[in-house]
């Protein structure tokens, strides 16, 4: 009769079990190296522009952030020409993509024939594939003389309304703030319409069909049901296409004209942050080429800011739900 | 109308009751695919009737057929007339919102609206009809009261509704759809995502229900149809084999394939 005896077994399983909890640890350790990798360069990334701003920064302190000048000549540098117009061409490009971006997402999940929602869906995902160079080209070489030739007429129809005509008035230059919101709108698009569509077609088919069933028209189902649903994911969307509307250089550079102005038209060229890094950056030295780097950490901020905003929203809006 | 649906509409059990919503020659399209072929079948009043029979075989379809929530996809097709109160629904010129109003649906999973549990009664309401905020509430209150959902809820109806337990969910649902005030309640499996406390509670709910409106329930389950029904029918492969009074069905069915259903030799 074979002899099996049980102690070798029991060894064998004990030992599993030690190697079984040994890989686990492994594992664990090297997932937590690749959340704490990012925050590293994060970090990394926020303190050396902190670091290499810090002339600025700290030298002129407050002066940075309210002055509206920035004169090389003199050695005198403010912030807030190119935090304006950062924030205002961001804004225009939100305010004209995301309602577009809600409309393609609805159409494509919700009423578009299957045939086109394929060839649709690529399309708008090869826009996003296009680099922002050539973004910038076709701005400036094609955008720009149209917008030119139809300012004067913006000028003359929205420029004379009350409060916002304020906006629309000034000379036909292409080249200017709206210009540059109207590039950044179509670049941002694909990323909050593609964001959207995935969100929305995890809304439950029976959820939709409640609705249906209650009379509601189609126009109530996505507005009172898909958007709440998936408001948060959509939301984070948004300011995904913000994140990198506020952060988008070339295109940018290309059509918004690159002057330290703050003025209450929407057709005068401006500045964004990213552009005057990417414009003056060869020839800085000394306090120019500080005051450029501390530009790029309120960058940061600006972005962190609009972040936190975002999780604010989120979390009223919730508490208004019932959650 | 073939044999068969002339043989379902004569055998028509003889409960003194006015006719709801009658079927006639009902025939369904899938894209071309046949899953309903020549329904007819009369439905009474303020009765429960179960429409039972094994997976696939066009009950749900039936069902759907009722309120035309068929009609938001494309390519689906119903011939034939279905009519509610003697008007039939399916002419292009009965309006879906009327429709809507006077036919509530409750689905197989309870699916509470991303909103408050008042706001998710409300909701419908709203759609039809403008009332005062008094007068809401008190609609909103005896939607819930009849959905005996009240007791539990009257305390946190600014909470979110998918916090509710799953019995709870569905019973919100049906509070959402009587709250339109609908004469017709079509229930589609309404219990079988549920567990068998939440389960009897509804079953419970559809006897109570069964005064106010005429129930039309889809379920794979025959011990709930035979518990819950007044009426039951068959459909097998998109046909109506057999439709009587539940007892009848359950004890002395008219046809073959009827007793094999029920006594489990398939399906």
């Amino acid at each position: 009769m074979p002899v099996i005896s049980a102690e070798p077994i029991a060894r064998d399983n004990e030992q599993r079990s030690r190697e079984d909890a040994r890989h686990d640890r492994i594992f664990r350790r090297v997932l937590k190296f690749c959340a704490l990798l990012v925050l590293a360069a994060l970090l990394g990334a926020a303190l050396s522009t902190l670091w290499g701003g810090r002339e600025v920064l700290f030298g002129d302190g407050l002066r940075f952030l309210l002055s509206d000048s920035w004169n090389p000549v003199d050695d005198k540098y403010g912030a807030l020409a190119p935090i304006f117009g950062t924030l205002v061409t961001s804004l225009i490009a939100l305010v004209l993509a995301v309602p577009v971006s809600f409309g393609i997402a609805l159409f494509l999940t919700e009423i578009a024939p299957a045939w086109m929602r394929g060839p649709v869906g690529a399309a708008i995902e090869l826009l996003a594939g296009i680099p922002s160079i050539i973004y910038g080209m076709w701005g400036l070489f094609v955008f720009v003389p149209f917008m030119s030739s139809i300012e004067p007429a913006l000028s003359n129809t929205l420029g004379n309304i009350p409060l916002i005509g304020k906006l629309f008035q000034g000379p036909p230059l292409g080249l200017g703030l709206l210009t540059a919101g109207i590039v950044l709108a179509v670049m941002i698009l694909p990323f909050i319409s593609s964001v959207m569509r995935e969100v929305f077609q995890t809304v439950p088919t029976r959820l939709k069909e409640s609705s249906y069933a209650l009379g509601s028209t189609t126009w109530e189902v996505l507005w009172d049901i898909v958007l709440p649903y998936t408001r948060s994911a959509v939301i984070g969307g948004i300011f995904l296409g913000l994140g990198r509307a506020l952060g988008e250089t070339m295109a940018v550079t290309f059509v918004l004209g690159n002057s330290y102005n703050i003025t209450s038209s929407l057709l005068m060229p401006g500045t964004t942050i990213s552009s005057s890094i990417a414009n003056e950056f060869n020839e800085a030295v000394g306090m120019h080429r500080s005051a450029l780097i501390a530009l790029g950490f309120l960058l940061f901020v600006v972005t962190f800011v609009v972040l936190l905003i975002a999780r604010l929203m989120l979390r009223q809006l919730a508490k208004r739900e019932g959650k | 109308m073939n044999d068969r649906a002339a043989a379902a509409v004569a055998a028509l059990p003889s409960v003194d009751a006015r006719i709801k919503i009658q079927v006639r020659d009902l025939h369904f399209y899938y894209n071309g695919f046949q899953a309903l072929k020549g329904i007819s079948m009369d439905i009474p009043e303020k009765q429960v009737t179960a429409i039972i029979g094994p997976s696939g075989c066009g009950k749900s379809t039936l069902l759907r057929v009722f309120n035309r929530i068929y009609a938001i996809y494309p390519k689906l097709e119903a011939r034939g007339e279905v009519a509610l109160d003697g008007e039939n629904i399916l002419d292009p010129g009965y309006s879906m919102n009327r429709l809507r109003s006077k036919v509530g649906m409750v689905f197989q999973k309870p699916v509470p609206f991303p909103m408050t549990i008042f706001e998710n009664v409300a909701y419908g309401i709203r759609h039809h009809e403008k009332l005062s905020k008094a007068d809401m509430g008190d609609r909103v209150e005896q939607a819930l009261r009849s959905a005996a959902l009240w007791d539990e809820v009257k305390d946190k109806l600014k909470q979110n509704g998918l916090g509710l337990s799953g019995g709870q969910q569905q019973r919100l649902c049906i509070a959402r759809a009587i709250a339109l005030k609908p004469d017709v309640l079509l229930l589609d499996e309404p219990t079988s995502a549920l567990d068998p406390i939440a389960t009897s509670r509804i079953e419970q709910l559809v006897e109570e229900l069964k005064s106010e409106f005429t129930i039309v329930m889809v379920t794979h389950n025959m011990q709930q149809a035979a518990r819950c029904s007044d009426l039951t029918a068959f459909l097998y492969l998109g046909e109506l084999i057999e439709f009587d009074g539940t007892e009848t069905i359950f004890t002395k069915p008219g046809k073959k394939q009827t007793e094999d259903y029920i006594t489990g030799r398939f399906g």
